[in-house]
């Protein structure tokens, strides 16, 4: 029977009922509403950073240190070279000590993972970690190796609270994507005769590599925009350290001492760099995945 | 290893093998020798035109357990060379466990073990002296669903056979084994112009022709094959039978099967097994038509199963 031909008793018990067109109506529209209200926020930091982080851009902005010397109606404020480049150097030193330790301890869970109870014990230590402030890696930093040592500030140190704190979202993220990682592709490798070692660095690491660096990148992002670690780890200084054993500016801490400052040129300073760090981060991911893409067949 | 057996340059330079634990070569030649039938010396399989003599699997009161379960209870079974031999039998009853047995996968499963001995040739995989990588070597498998390396070319896949389990030295003819594997499953002639491109990208069939090809890279002695065929359509799975049909004139065929109109195809010996026992074994046909055992008769007339 054709759907013109079908008596109205038939096709009243095949219509949708209105009480059920309702309900479908009200649930896409609160999930609807929900996404709107997330959205707001989200366009609103772009828009802002955009708006007022460009106004401080120029060319000086990225090649000039902080003067520091704003009160006296000084002829310039500077810009955040420091400051970037001290970012740079931290956290590349944090990413070289976290990600390779961090994908390493995720490797022996997933592929190894004896005897099971120490297994569950790491796993349990690094959900706590995940969820440790990150201030407390600094202090942490702070009492053993400044007050322990009787030293003072360094680059370095700065990098090792980083790194601390990259290290439980690195495991995390790169155990959840190898457990993703069917067991028959191990198996077909292993039935190959493929020594175990083999099995992971030519068969479930490149597989795992995408998705690994979602992760990886969301700890680098993370290390590069944090304040609380570096305060009493790094230190603070205005001028361009090279040395990772000298006191070090930094992003964060440079948006930080900038926008509780009266100057507007100074507030103005804190949304430049406030950019320059998102730009940082953006940049960095484009080219990862980029890098990934190509090696996936090379 | 009896040396006149194998002219693959491979094997004879083989470091990685642990030769002292090699099967004891006798004097008159061994078993491995013996199945000088006519097909033997006729192995003719694409480019491999070597004449290749296959080697025998005897099982002997195979035992195989996952924790305290015992899903293989003492086996007794020979697949002879050079001839195909199905497993058939309703799910769960250990035919996957037996067979991940012949190349020590089984071990991989936390907590499973297995007892007993698994000769291939005279040589016992489970004696502990041998290297279980040199086993895999010798006895190579394919699983129920095709499963190329996903971050790899078609030349990457049938070449990371040879990568992953040989030495950089011994990588130099690489590119004619590649094609020599692809020839032998049958799959050159579809995928000659584009060896780069990725195995993932490939048909279901060609797919699963890609894994044994990367199996036979490694110029394995056996070949086990775990349902190679259920997630194939019927062409895909007529390609596979016409090639363990070229295949088996160079290796022994292990295969376990759901399908009985399959293993009446492409065995040449039968296995019927039941709860972890083996219930019976004979030619195809014989388990077929004329079976001993009643229950071997249900089970193929369909009466259960």
């Amino acid at each position: 029977m054709s759907a013109h031909g079908a008596t109205p008793d038939r096709l009243a018990r095949f219509a949708v009922s209105p009480r059920r067109r309702r309900a479908d109506r009200l649930a896409r529209g609160t999930l609807l509403a929900a996404t709107l209200v997330a959205l707001v926020p989200l366009v609103l930091i772009v828009y802002y950073l955009l708006v007022k982080g460009l106004g401080a851009w120029s060319w000086s902005f990225f090649t000039t240190d902080p003067t520091g010397s704003t009160f006296f109606g000084g002829s310039s404020i500077g810009g955040i070279k420091s400051a970037i480049l001290g970012t740079l150097e931290m956290v590349a030193l944090a990413s070289a000590i976290a990600i390779p330790i961090g994908v390493g301890v995720a490797l022996w869970l997933v592929e190894y993972g004896q005897p099971a109870w120490f297994a569950n014990t790491v796993r349990f230590f690094v959900d706590v970690l995940t969820g440790v402030p990150s201030i407390v890696f600094g202090l942490f930093i702070y009492i053993v190796l400044i007050i322990g040592t009787g030293s003072t500030y360094a680059g370095y140190k700065g990098s090792l609270a980083l790194s601390l704190l990259m290290l439980p979202v690195v495991i995390r993220s790169a155990e959840v994507i190898l457990q993703l990682i069917p067991g028959a592709l191990r198996e077909s490798a292993l039935a190959l005769g493929a020594p175990r070692w083999k099995v992971i660095f030519r068969v479930v690491l490149p597989t795992a590599l995408t998705g690994m660096l979602t992760g990886v990148l969301l700890a680098v992002a993370r290390a590069a925009g944090e304040t609380a670690p570096l305060l009493f780890t790094a230190g603070h200084t205005n001028k361009t350290s090279l040395s990772l054993g000298g006191f070090m500016n930094s992003l964060p801490y440079q948006i930080y001492s900038d926008v509780t400052s009266p100057t507007t040129e100074v507030v103005n300073r804190a949304w430049g760099a406030a950019l320059t760090l998102v730009a940082m981060i953006l940049i960095l991911n484009l080219v990862a995945r980029l890098v990934a893409r190509r090696s996936r067949l090379a | 290893m009896s040396p006149d057996a194998h002219p693959s340059p491979i094997e004879q330079t083989s470091e990685d093998m642990l030769q002292p634990h090699e099967r004891p070569s006798s004097p008159a030649g061994g078993p491995s020798t013996q199945p000088a039938t006519p097909e033997a010396g006729a192995g003719a399989v694409g480019a491999q035109s070597v004449a290749k003599v296959a080697h025998e699997v005897r099982l002997e009161r195979l035992r195989a357990f996952y924790g305290s379960s015992e899903q293989v209870k003492g086996i007794d079974l020979r697949f002879p060379p050079n001839q195909v031999t199905a497993i058939i039998g309703p799910s769960g009853c250990g035919k996957s466990t037996m067979v991940r047995c012949i190349n020590r996968m089984h071990e991989e499963i936390p907590g499973a073990r297995a007892e007993g001995r698994v000769l291939l040739d005279e040589l016992d995989v489970y004696d502990p002296a041998v290297d279980v990588i040199a086993v895999r070597r010798a006895v190579g498998m394919v699983f129920q669903k095709p499963n190329p390396f996903p971050t790899m070319s078609i030349f990457d896949n049938v070449a990371s056979g040879l990568r992953l389990t040989l030495g950089r030295s011994r990588r130099g003819e690489l590119s004619h084994r590649v094609e020599s594997a692809l020839r032998g499953a049958g799959l050159w002639e579809e995928v000659s112009g584009r060896l780069s491109s990725p195995g993932v990208g490939l048909s279901g069939g060609q797919q699963q022709r890609l894994c044994i090809a990367r199996s036979l890279a490694v110029d394995p002695e056996v070949l086990l094959m775990d349902e190679p065929c259920s997630a194939l359509d019927p062409i895909a799975t007529l390609r596979i039978e016409e090639l363990i049909e070229q295949l088996k004139q160079r290796i022994t065929i292990v295969i376990v099967t759901h399908n009985m109109q399959q293993a009446a195809r492409v065995a040449d010996r039968t296995a019927f097994m039941l709860a972890g026992e083996l219930v019976e074994v004979g030619p195809t046909d014989e388990i077929f038509t004329k079976p001993t055992d009643p229950r071997t008769e249900e089970y193929v007339t369909g009466k259960f199963g």
